[in-house]
């Protein structure tokens, strides 16, 4: 048997835990009010267009954005717009929000809303950049990058290979790999469609082989679009991180401090390449997602399509109550994911699911001094010294974590999850590299 | 109102813990501590568990009343560090010396560095070379093994061992030939599994490897090191044994005899005072190698690994800065 493709150092494996593998896509009803908070891409965030006591549809445009990184947003409903407020998100304070309150579920008479999959990509090149950022498209993978801008490539260089990332390598998550299952050709379609925009002849798709039903069933639709290799790769967590997933796939490494088109690629998600098409195909913005909601006492773990805007409480309730015994709430996965202090936040373009976990997984155990066992730059995947870069940021020594390459800390938790003596190394990794960043913008 | 926990991730933990380290590394013991009891009968029972208890007494002893702070004791370190003392000495050493040897394996090369983490040297070494240098009669008077069960009737004969033999046979001007027809050399396949004079836990260099497989599995060292350090041991007396056969021992003597496997396999990996990058490990490995050749041929005493791995301990701090992990996304330096 030949053995499974992936990246070469570090990494972990943590428990896969996905008991919401085989829970269908089900599209949840739309609540009372959305909150539609502003600020849901990288970048700068758009400005409101609308204004309290306007009437809205599905799909109308609510903000535009106007920076060069920037996203535009659409009314997931049709209401009223209730006011224009601060509103609590998951980054834990309260930015502004266009609050909907939500009268039907008419759309803008444009979009396409029947189920025919429509596989003729009439658009051309800038005509697919362009309505994918008249349509709000995001990286989904939950970094929010604008897609748009991602599609123009810099001056000088070229893409060679589209890579699409179907890892979905945090553990509990399953929104990808049902999406995969449940709209194979319309992501495939997808991908197609970001190929022409790049100008690209080739993509692959990597999926890890806990997934062996979305590769089985990719890789036969795939016989029909020439171009797109799928690629099964080994269980390794973070198989997602890009620059893992370009060594994964095509044994390219991305240099310190660059980004993927260095080495002739770009990286997109299977969730965007699905907003893509449907914003290609159907004149769909990107106005709702599939969310995974999840845990170890969750009732019934599901995978969600769901508005955005929709409260997070609405989700706990249609997966039938939040468990008594919760003591964290994570938006996102396990190891990236940012815990949330109420269920009261809304579902965003990054939401990836919602993960419950018990009070005993809750609290972190006692930290132990640092016995020097070496797991942490083992494990570490970017090749770093965690415990010494930990040391340095704890003592200020930011011109010298600058040196041992800091800033290439992706942030994965892989030190952190694996330290036998339970110390918080990502905490110090993370402010370390904050008070980098800003020693290197004030040099400049 | 319901409260949630706030924290940073990961918010998941793999189930690595300093204690399943530890008590990885006393499991790894076992077969040698078997084999000790087997040769050396209840006299290595009482030398394992005066110094266990001994270094279990004194790190309760400094925590709780000098330093007044959490007392650790049930972290599995202690253990260790006083099988691995145990290990060290001969099975017949009076009770009130390995005592000794656990006040300064703990108190002063463990917690006065600042306890668990902190100490640059092996704690374990520090105990051992101090006791060599301050009795070195009862140190060097190891006992004859005597099988359990065995019809010997003996009791309490010491001798030399091997390397003693080996060491002052060359002192002498003897040849090799001449050496091994001393009556005290142990056979080949005694020096295999143990059967001859040394120190409690050196004696079975397969009870050692099988303890050491069981940790390389578990990841709780790096087969790096103890490779590099036999490896470099076996390659610089092959070389002098092909130049000069009647003068330089043929390079496995070396590997079964003394505290070679011992040293390379439980004291070098120690986590805390070894390097933290591999390609930092193999060149510590191969220092050590180096440092305990030069002291079994040429140097005043007849096993050189305890002094060895010291100097490459405090060499750590060094080859940490000089050896780095090759960074993602990097040209190899």
């Amino acid at each position: 048997m030949k053995s499974l493709k992936t990246f070469a150092r570090g990494g972990v494996h943590p428990d896969e835990n996905k008991f919401s593998a085989n829970a269908a896509i089900e599209a949840l009803p739309l609540p009372k009010q959305l909150v539609i908070p502003l600020g849901q891409n990288l970048g700068a965030p758009p400005k409101a267009l609308v204004k309290k006591g306007d009437i809205v549809k599905v799909g109308q445009l609510i903000a535009k954005g106007e920076a060069f990184i920037s996203a535009n947003l659409h009314s997931p409903a049709s209401g009223k717009i209730a006011k224009i407020d601060d509103a609590l998100d998951a980054s834990g304070y309260r930015r502004q929000a266009i609050f909907i309150d939500v009268d039907d579920d008419i759309w803008e008479e444009h979009i396409d809303r029947s189920e025919d999959i429509n596989r003729t990509i009439s658009l051309s090149k800038e005509e697919i950049v362009a309505r994918v950022k008249e349509c709000g498209v995001v990286g989904l993978g939950g970094a929010t990058f604008p897609t748009h801008v991602k599609l123009m490539i810099p001056g000088g260089k070229t893409a060679e290979y589209l890579v699409v990332n179907g890892v979905e390598c945090e553990p509990y998550l399953t929104s990808d790999h049902r999406l995969m299952l449940e709209k194979g050709e319309e992501v495939l379609i997808g991908i197609k469609i970001l190929m022409k925009a790049l100008g690209v002849e080739k993509a692959i798709v990597g999926i890890e082989n806990n997934k062996t039903d979305a590769i089985q069933h990719l890789k036969k639709l795939a016989e029909n679009y020439n171009g797109i290799e799928i690629q099964a790769l080994y269980v390794k967590y973070p198989q997602g991180g890009e620059k893992q997933l370009i060594k994964a796939v095509l044994n390219r490494e991305v240099p310190s401090g660059k980004l993927p088109i260095e080495v002739g690629c770009v990286v997109s998600n299977v969730g965007t390449a699905f907003a893509v098409y449907e914003a290609v195909q159907k004149n769909k913005p990107l106005i709702d997602r599939v969310v995974t909601v999840t845990g170890k006492a969750v009732k019934k773990p599901s995978n969600f399509l769901v508005r955005i805007g929709t409260p997070v409480s609405d989700l706990l309730k249609a997966a039938e109550g939040l468990p008594e015994n919760t003591g964290k709430i994570i938006n996102g996965g396990p190891m990236m994911g940012k815990s949330v202090s109420s269920p009261d936040i809304p579902v965003v373009k990054g939401s990836s699911g919602i993960l419950l976990l018990p009070r005993e997984e809750s609290k972190r155990p006692q930290p132990k001094p640092c016995i020097r066992c070496s797991k942490c730059t083992v494990v570490c995947p970017m090749g770093l010294e965690p415990y010494l870069l930990a040391k340095m940021s704890k003592l200020e020594l930011y011109e010298k974590a600058e040196k041992d390459s800091i800033m290439d800390c992706m942030e994965c938790g892989s030190c952190q999850f694996t330290c036998p003596s339970n110390l918080p190394l990502l905490d110090y990794l993370r402010l370390g590299k904050q008070r980098v960043g800003h020693l290197i913008r004030t040099r400049k | 109102m319901n409260m949630f926990t706030i924290s940073g991730s990961p918010h998941v933990h793999g189930d690595e813990s300093v204690k399943k380290i530890m008590y990885t590394v006393v499991y790894a013991m076992v077969p040698a501590i078997l084999v000790s009891i087997y040769f050396f009968g209840l006299d290595a029972a009482r030398v394992l568990l005066i110094s266990v208890m001994a270094c279990l007494f004194f790190e309760w002893a400094i925590q709780k009343y000098l330093i007044k702070g959490p007392v650790t004791i049930n972290d599995g370190s202690a253990i260790v560090a006083g099988i691995l003392l145990a290990f060290n000495i001969p099975a017949n050493i009076p009770s009130w010396i390995i005592i000794i040897g656990a006040l300064v394996t703990i108190g002063v090369a463990k917690m006065s560095f600042g306890g668990l983490g902190k100490n640059p040297f092996n704690p374990a070494l520090v105990g051992r070379v101090f006791m060599l240098i301050s009795f070195p009669v009862q140190m060097t008077s190891w006992p004859v093994p005597k099988a359990l069960f065995s019809s010997q009737v003996t009791d309490a004969i010491t001798g030399p061992t091997a390397l003693g033999i080996l060491k002052e046979g060359v002192g002498a001007g003897k040849t090799i030939e001449q050496i091994m027809t001393d009556p005290n050399m142990p056979a080949y396949i005694d020096r295999l599994t143990g059967n001859m004079t040394g120190s409690l836990g050196e004696m079975s260099a397969l009870a050692l490897i099988l303890g050491g497989i069981f940790m390389v599995i578990r990841k709780v060292i790096d087969w790096q090191v103890p490779v590099s350090i036999i490896a470099t041991v076996f390659a610089i007396a092959g070389i002098f044994h092909l130049i000069d056969p009647t003068h330089y021992i043929d390079p496995t003597f070396h590997l079964f005899t003394g505290g070679l496997m011992l040293g390379a396999i439980y004291m070098a990996t120690d986590m805390v005072s070894s390097p933290m990058n591999m390609s930092g490990k193999v060149f510590y490995g191969v220092g050590i190698g180096l440092i305990t050749i030069i002291i079994r041929l040429w140097g005043a005493y007849p096993e050189g690994i305890s002094f060895a791995i010291l100097i490459m301990n405090a060499f750590t701090p060094l080859i940490n800065s000089a050896f780095k992990p090759k960074r993602f996304g990097t040209v190899a330096k």
